[in-house]
């Protein structure tokens, strides 16, 4: 029982991450309908802007995070105006394929720069464990957890209350009809490609900062997808609930199962999941009817 | 055009504005109207006349659906538009609720209200007005916090009326504003279309296929065909012109109604004008 409890735990604390990552991406996918498939390397490079100002530079945690924060904010501005607006009323296919391109980009571009040897942060919370109760949870994860939650509960405020939320919200409607508002339809998907890579590069922040980083760490944004297609690609509370379903059953389940099979449960869980709740409910938990499926 | 018109100030000048879909498609053939300021225009003609279209390009909207402005000019307020996009001339004044009202279903009413009142800094100038929309339209009041889809048709028509008027605009456009509504529902949105140009002096441009509504409630009405106006005048001239009353008013000689597919069939054999 204790072993289940202390699973449920860290599995919670990791859904956090994945719901705030997931966050950036519905944000970017309600606003513009692009499934942006660089979210990942949003995240790493998200996480190579904290080590270069704060191990490289030497600056203060949080100015350093307020800087990663700057920093994302233009690299998803300079995407959007750079690459996607040119992109506009061409086939979903082709824009798939040019965030595809993005993410290898950017890969290569974090090798490059920072190159692939494996990096990570100073201690930036207090090292001893956080207990609650019988339950031991690492510092980092549990940091982690609650800067996630923080920033989640802020994009939603935003997003909810916000005049440029409800923008937003009523460009992803109806983009003509935002248009004839007097809202500058153009410059809402550059506000949603600097939210979103905002949130993408926090997410990475708070991973780098448990497990350390590399320019493969993209690849924990794979783990994304089965976080949206659960909660319905366009539903902020989707992207949360599924991101907390994801990180309690690869916890679980990898807790479990890992000792038998000798590992890897923990990555194939989260799909096996997906694909019985997709039978059940084909538009995601909170998916609307109209959603494109992957 | 005649004299009487051109007398008074006009809000909104067209003046042989031809349009492109798609780079190939010739959808408004040399199209001019004038809007004088503080009066309800009404543009009447069949679907397809090219109606919306004519607003679209008025409002700015036409460049998002690929149309262009290949000809003529527009001028609003004595100042010639330059193809802005409605973003910029929401902000000049020139506001267009579009044809099948369109309103956010994903957002509350009062969040759409919040959307007409955008381009808007004075807080308690839209609040005002705010009001105002209540007084006109009181069974918004009683669902701000709902969702927008949830709306009657009716309802739904208020709320895109409301926008609009949060909007502050100088030029407001109509586009069907009768569409699939029940004719005394019609009659009270006229009434408050007629009010609103009175009481906030807004100026109006009124698309219709219901032309007996329309005229009822205008000065001056233009009848469109095919991409070009065919007829235009004071609305006494209009409603006593027997084309006029045998197709657009459904009036025959006998002074009974006509079918509306009675209506149509006639006018595919005769033309207006030629
Ligand atoms: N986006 C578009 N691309 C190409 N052609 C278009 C487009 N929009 C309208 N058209 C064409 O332009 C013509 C005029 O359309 P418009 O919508 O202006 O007519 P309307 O007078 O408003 O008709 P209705 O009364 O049915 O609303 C039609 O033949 C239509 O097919
Ligand atoms: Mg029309």
């Amino acid at each position: 029982m204790d072993i289940l409890l202390q699973l449920i735990v860290s599995g919670i604390a990791v859904g956090g991450v994945y719901a705030l990552i997931a966050l950036g991406f519905v944000l970017i996918y309600k606003a513009t309908s692009i499934i942006n498939f660089a979210t990942g390397e949003f995240m790493m490079i998200g996480a190579y802007f904290f080590y270069t100002f704060m191990v490289m530079a030497g600056l203060p945690p949080i100015p350093s995070f307020l800087l990663v924060m700057f920093c994302s904010a233009l690299l998803g501005l300079f995407v959007e105006r750079a690459i996607l607006r040119h992109m506009l009323g061409q086939p979903t296919i082709s824009i798939v394929m040019v965030t595809i391109g993005l993410s290898s980009i950017l890969m290569g571009l974090a090798e490059m720069i920072w190159s692939t040897d494996f990096k990570s942060f100073p201690a930036l919370f207090p090292r001893a464990p956080v207990i609650i109760g019988d339950i031991i949870v690492r510092s980092n994860l549990f940091w982690g957890f609650v800067v996630a939650m923080l920033a989640v509960i802020v994009f939603a405020l935003l997003f909810k209350y916000a005049k440029v939320g409800v923008a937003m919200r009523a460009t992803a409607g109806d983009q003509m009809a935002a248009f004839s508002m007097g809202i500058n339809v153009r410059s809402m998907f550059t506000v949603a490609w600097s939210m979103g890579a905002i949130a993408a590069a926090l997410g990475g922040v708070i991973i780098g900062n448990i497990g350390g980083i590399q320019p493969t760490l993209g690849s924990i944004g794979l783990k994304i997808f089965p976080v949206v297609i659960l909660g319905g690609l366009d539903s902020i509370a989707g992207a949360v609930v599924g991101g907390f379903i994801v990180g309690l059953v690869e916890n679980i389940a990898g807790g479990y199962l890992d000792p038998y099979v000798g590992g890897g449960v923990k990555d194939l869980a989260p799909f096996v999941v997906l694909v019985l709740i997709l039978f059940i409910k084909p538009y995601g938990l909170f998916g609307k009817q109209d959603i494109e499926r992957l | 055009m005649s004299e009487q018109q051109s007398d008074q100030e006009a809000i909104l000048k067209v003046n042989n504005i031809e349009v492109v879909y798609n780079h190939v498609v010739l959808v408004l053939k040399g199209l001019s109207l004038r809007v004088p300021k503080g009066q309800i225009v009404s543009l009447l003609g069949s679907n397809g006349a090219g109606k919306s279209t004519t607003l679209k390009a008025i409002s700015g909207l036409l460049p998002l659906e690929d149309g262009e402005i290949t000809d003529g000019w527009i001028e609003f307020a004595g100042e010639q538009l330059r193809q802005e996009l409605p973003n910029v001339l929401v902000r000049k004044g020139i506001f267009q609720v579009m044809e099948g009202r369109r309103i956010f279903e994903d957002l509350t009413v009062e969040e759409n209200l919040a959307c007409g009142a955008y381009t808007r800094r004075d807080r308690s100038g839209v609040k005002a007005d705010l009001d105002k929309c209540f007084a006109y339209f009181p069974v918004l009041k009683t669902r701000l916090g709902r969702l927008a889809g949830y709306l009657s048709g009716g309802e739904q028509q208020m709320l895109a009326i409301s926008r609009a008027l949060l909007a502050r605009p100088k030029l407001m456009m109509l586009d069907e504003p009768s569409l699939g509504l029940a004719p005394l529902l019609v009659e009270e949105i006229f009434a408050i279309i007629q009010e609103i140009n009175q009481k906030e002096g807004t100026s109006i441009l009124l698309v219709e296929q219901n032309a007996q509504m329309a005229l009822s409630v205008s000065s001056y009405g233009y009848i469109m065909e095919n991409g070009r106006v065919v007829l235009d005048g004071p609305v006494e001239r209009l409603l006593a012109d027997q084309d006029v009353q045998e197709f657009y008013l459904g009036l025959g000689q006998s002074g009974g109604r006509k079918s509306y597919r009675e209506v149509k069939h006639y006018k595919r054999r005769k033309r207006w004008l030629s």
